[in-house]
């Protein structure tokens, strides 16, 4: 399980790597290795204000339907659009190629309610069992 | 949510594990849904050859003096014209015409049988079968403990199989089987299956399916063969548009709509659920089972509804993803008005009304050998 020491996770298996006032968002790698191939995502529009631990997406594999939640608050600045043809790209760089959206956020204090990588290893651990 | 201690597990269970399979409840079992992962492991058995534990899968014995006669008032199909050593896809219905399940009837001899059942319903229909035996001189056994059933699916099958038995398989035909050794171990091999491809359905022994199973994992790496999980098993009946019980077929559906009027004879003698069926035939049907192709992206799932220019016409009994086409295909009872093809739709999935259209089944062309021996 690939969890990378720069970036913040929430308790739905989203990342948010955060750079200034914007941050990229993806899921993890225990996510997509739990959900399987992935063969749709559906994304929202640039421009809408997302609200953070509320759905801002959907991603579906072949057997499962996730929502996707904000892990922050803010407007859509960007969505990866090659997902809409090569949804694959979840699976096979799920911290690189398989980025979701980019977001503007204003609360900092939100970042708070993220989780490490260290508590989010543990968090999947728990998991598995 | 069944708690996993609770379900019943195959022979295999914990070879299954080993392999990195990811198992989940299954109408009552612990299977595996999929090893490497549902798209490869469908194209492993569209290029060449998976193998399936398929234990899960109920079978009966019927045998006696008057096995025949049961049978036929039994099941849809005329079993009267089979020959020792074949199989018949049939239905067994419910005085109403509703269906008690989907089987396979295989013939050992004119008074020997044995159907091979749903996982789900194997126990019901064995009651159902006692239930209405009671006027007829046979003896009806539940063997679905005592057996395994492997399926092994794909072009070189065949090849992989004759590795490790002496029974000429290039003889049994299509719907035939065959006692037969694998090692020295019995089983029944039959040329059935459930993908669309050559493939082959192995009863054996609960005892001796670990070793039966790892042998043909081991021979079968040449070939490429790997475990296939409950999830491709799925995608590869759905691109055949081959119906699942509980999905397109249940007690309250009405099989002709479902385009099986193929293996319901309604010349044959009174069996269960004739006078209902015909009632409905000669009535006409109002509506039918279709294919449905979407046209755009997205993935159409059971109880997604259709709509037809925005009234709703129908509900998908299934619907997923096909590898194969890289597209999302369903399938869904639509009024006969809707039934043609190209006739377009859309599925709503979510708040999207997503364009699709009807298509004729399967959607893949079959590949199965339908070779007469």
């Amino acid at each position: 399980m690939e969890v990378p020491e720069n970036l913040l996770y929430t308790q739905e298996h989203e990342w948010i790597r955060v750079d200034g006032k914007n941050a990229t968002v993806g899921i993890t790698h225990f996510a997509q290795d739990q959900l399987g191939d992935i063969v749709f995502v559906e994304l929202p529009e640039v421009g809408t204000l997302i609200e953070q631990e509320n759905p801002f997406g959907v991603v579906e594999s072949v057997k499962t339907v996730s929502d996707l939640y904000a892990p922050i608050s803010g407007t859509v600045t960007a969505v990866n659009k090659d997902l809409e043809v090569h949804p694959e790209q979840v699976n096979d760089a799920p911290y690189g190629n398989g980025w979701i959206i980019e977001i503007e956020f204003s609360d900092d204090n939100e970042l708070e309610k993220l989780m490490s990588p260290e508590e989010y290893i543990e968090r999947c651990n728990k998991e598995q069992g | 949510m069944a708690n996993d201690s609770n379900l019943k597990t195959t022979p295999l269970h914990s070879m299954h594990k080993e392999l990195g399979g990811k198992l989940v409840p299954f109408a009552g079992w612990h299977m595996p849904i999929q090893f490497k992962g549902v798209i490869q492991e469908h194209q492993c058995v569209r290029d060449g050859v998976g193998i399936f534990d398929v234990s899960h899968m109920g079978e009966i014995e019927i045998a006696g003096p008057e096995a025949k006669q049961l049978i036929q008032y039994l099941v849809t199909n005329d079993i009267e014209p089979m020959q020792n050593n074949q199989a018949l896809y049939t239905l067994m219905c419910l005085e109403t015409g509703g269906v008690v399940d989907d089987l396979l009837v295989h013939r050992f001899s004119d008074d020997h049988y044995f159907f091979c059942v749903n996982a789900s319903n194997s126990d019901k229909d064995f009651q159902w079968i006692l239930k209405n035996a009671s006027n007829f001189n046979v003896s009806v056994k539940n063997t679905s403990q005592q057996t395994a059933q492997l399926a092994v699916q794909g072009k070189h099958s065949e090849a992989l199989i004759q590795k490790l038995c002496d029974t000429p398989l290039g003889e049994i035909g299509y719907y035939h089987f065959r006692k037969a050794k694998i090692y020295n171990f019995e089983c029944i091999i039959a040329r059935t299956g459930y993908t669309g491809e050559d493939g082959f359905e192995i009863y054996i022994d609960s005892k001796d399916a670990k070793s039966v199973y790892k042998s043909l994992i081991e021979e079968g790496k040449p070939f490429n063969l790997q475990p296939i999980g409950l999830g491709a098993r799925d995608t590869l009946r759905m691109e055949m548009g081959y119906a699942l019980y509980g999905n397109e077929l249940n007690e309250n559906c009405n099989p002709l709509e479902a385009g099986l009027e193929w293996v319901i004879k309604l010349q044959k003698n009174d069996f269960l659920g004739k006078a209902a069926l015909k009632k409905q035939k000669d009535a006409g049907l109002s509506r039918r089972l279709v294919g449905i192709r979407l046209l755009d992206r997205g993935v159409p799932r059971p109880h997604y509804r259709v709509l037809n220019e925005g009234s709703l016409i129908g509900e998908l009994t299934s619907g997923t993803f096909s590898p194969s086409l890289n597209a999302g295909i369903g399938l869904c009872y639509v009024s006969t008005e809707h039934t043609k093809p190209g006739t377009k739709l859309d599925v709503e999935i979510r708040k999207l009304k997503v364009p699709a259209e009807v298509v004729k089944l399967p959607f893949l062309p079959s590949r199965v050998k339908k070779i007469n021996c």
